[in-house]
């Protein structure tokens, strides 16, 4: 690529010297910068066929120029600009490799139901860490209500606790005159502050996982707790089933996605716990780029719970048909995740 | 400057240098990015973002003003959460790997092995930011708002996840949490502008100095020089100049600026002449 040495500029300098190497190699330098600066502003699709041909030429010619002039030019100027431009181009060449929209498509079809599918230990694991939260609360608040109170928080239950009468829960769940009343005016509000409220939350006990998974584990624990002392407070008044389709249309989503992001917590905590024969850093980064994947679609899950529960659930008032909604997302999800494909390997 | 002092800088400059070889097995020697600069970078980041929540939130306001509509409020939650969670992701997927604050300061995320930035990385780096500037707030708030904290069990959750958000004051890559988990690096990626070639410069070969005047000096110097010569700084050149015609006994009898480039001249041809012989004579205190 390097043109034969006719100078760009005449030089009366010996054979050999740091200018002459200069004078001869700069058009090189300059073209590859000028190419670099158009790949960043407009992208690959800018360039013509004949400088897409010309970019690893050029990148070439410059990383060869960096390495003579490290061993004999003292000009600093010079090589912290062949270094800048080496960088550069480096990242340029051999970084990206695929368009946005592949990137995506390949994420939704592949990348993000394996990265589910990977975690399936731990998010049995985190299930039944909920549930078992879930048990404890019921059990104790179904034997004395008082226990009520330790668990869930005054201004969350909005009244709905053991003193309330069977009626006013009842209205709470969207049945009865009082719902009708209520009306639809903040509906799609709280719908928003459920799903920023609740990926907060998510993404919190993904980023604890380092700690061992220790906290991500508590976390999941204190969720199950809240659910199990609310259905201990409707299965006391009678309104078990009606509380439970309540709660699963949206609820099989938002769980599942709860769950997810505590596994995706727990695979970062015990990969830093048992590196196996990688070490530790390497062994974190590896789990946490898997996690990172998996929190991307938790995401999404409590976007599309938040939808559900703002929507769904106040527009759908019939239990039956609360539980065949909750039904239908649980098998979609699950199918979405675990029927197994044939992988893209790229 | 002492050499003891002198070797120390070059030292400590040496330990933020990461080998980073590529294909072509060239090392390009990245280096890592100051806590100073990411911190700065944040800062402006935090700073965009709320202008643009501010500006968007002057939007939402006139349109729900003009529709009266709560459709507005929703837009402006959802807005915000996606701003505060996606910015960094979104800026840092693009082929520069810096958000506006990262490329004012001049740096980029890198993976650390080597191999390409991948979208998990910038994603798992980046939710982890979440947690490092969310819980410290969120332990002062909690404390602050419940009588139940005691100030000192206050204090020490704020401790605690205070060492969690500096955690990259306390290990030499200088890796947030998120680069731990990512597995990326941030690195200087500054341009460096091709500046003129001043050993060619016309008026460089005025004067002629000897070998013995020549070997006072080695690499070290002669870069400052350069810089001295590049800056064009009268005062400063007077000084430089003065030291120089000091240590190697030559009267004031030129310009400084022709002395010193020709001086520059003479100096970079005579230790390169030295590099192509393998002998690399890094500062005055070398032996020749």
């Amino acid at each position: 690529m390097i043109p034969p040495a006719v100078p760009a500029r005449a030089i009366d300098a010996p054979n050999f010297s740091t200018s002459r190497f200069r004078a001869e190699r700069e058009a090189d330098w300059i073209a590859f910068d000028l190419l670099l600066t158009k790949l960043e502003k407009k992208g690959a699709k800018a360039l013509t066929s004949d400088e897409l041909l010309q970019l690893p030429l050029l990148y070439r010619a410059t990383l060869s120029s960096l390495s003579i002039a490290r061993a004999t030019s003292l000009d600093k100027a010079l090589l912290g600009h062949l270094e800048a431009l080496s960088i550069r181009g480096y990242f340029l060449v051999y970084g990206v490799r695929e368009s946005r929209w592949n990137r995506l498509r390949r994420f939704f079809l592949y990348d993000w139901p394996a990265a589910v599918r990977s975690v399936w230990k731990e998010t049995l694991i985190i299930a039944l860490v909920i549930l078992l939260g879930a048990l404890t609360s019921y059990s104790l608040v179904s034997n004395n209500p008082e226990w009520y109170f330790n668990f869930v928080d005054e201004e969350m239950s909005g009244g709905r606790d053991p003193r309330a009468t069977a009626e006013y829960l009842q209205t709470t769940l969207g049945h009865g005159k009082a719902a009708a009343e209520k009306g639809e005016s903040g509906l799609h509000v709280f719908a928003t502050y459920l799903f920023t409220h609740n990926s907060r939350v998510s993404i919190l006990s993904y980023a604890l996982g380092f700690a061992f998974g220790v906290p991500t584990l508590m976390l999941e624990y204190y969720q199950g707790i809240g659910l199990g002392a609310m259905m201990a407070v409707f299965s006391a008044k009678g309104l078990a089933f009606d509380f439970g389709g309540w709660l699963f249309i949206h609820g099989t989503t938002e769980l599942f996605a709860a769950a997810l992001s505590g596994a995706a917590g727990l695979h970062i905590g015990t990969a830093v716990v048992f590196p196996g024969a990688r070490g530790r850093l390497q062994a974190a980064s590896e789990a946490g780029r898997t996690a990172g994947k998996v929190m991307v679609g938790v995401i999404m899950m409590l976007f599309a719970a938040g939808l559900l529960e703002g929507f769904g659930r106040q527009l759908i008032t019939d239990t039956m048909l609360r539980y065949a909604t909750g039904t239908l997302m649980l098998l979609f999800w699950l199918a979405y995740y675990y029927i197994p494909r044939r992988e893209d390997v790229t | 400057m002492t050499a003891a002092a002198n070797a120390k800088q070059r030292a400590a400059k040496a330990k933020k240098i990461r080998q980073f070889v590529t294909p072509e097995g060239v090392d390009l020697e990245l280096r890592i990015a100051s806590a100073g600069l990411r911190f700065g970078a944040l800062l402006v980041d935090l700073i965009l973002i709320n202008l643009v929540l501010l500006l968007f939130w002057l939007f939402t306001e006139w349109i729900g003003f003009a529709s009266r509509s709560d459709i507005t409020q929703v837009v402006w939650m959802l807005g915000a959460f996606l701003l505060r969670t996606f910015w960094f992701i979104g800026f840092e997927l693009g082929s520069r790997a810096a958000t506006p604050g990262k490329r004012l300061m001049g740096i980029r995320v890198v993976a650390r092995d080597g191999g390409r930035l991948t979208a998990d990385a910038v994603v798992a780096r980046n939710l982890i930011r979440e947690l490092e500037l969310f819980l410290p707030l969120m332990m002062l708030g909690a404390g602050a708002s419940e009588d139940m904290v005691s100030g000192w069990i206050m204090l020490a959750g704020v401790l605690w996840s205070l060492t969690l958000s500096l955690f990259l004051l306390f290990n030499r890559d200088r890796m947030r949490m998120g680069d731990l988990i990512a597995g990326t690096w941030v690195v200087m990626a500054q341009r460096a502008k091709l500046d003129a070639d001043i050993a060619v410069d016309a008026a460089g070969g005025a004067m002629i100095f000897t070998d013995a005047e020549l070997a006072v000096y080695g690499i070290f110097e002669l870069q400052e020089l350069e810089r001295v010569l590049r800056g064009r700084d009268p005062r400063a050149m007077r000084e430089v100049a003065d030291a120089i015609r000091a240590k190697i006994g030559r009267p004031i009898a030129e310009e400084d600026d022709a002395f010193l480039l020709s001086y520059y001249r003479q100096l970079k041809a005579r230790l390169e002449r030295g590099l192509l012989f393998g002998k690399r004579r890094e500062d005055k205190y070398a032996s020749d």
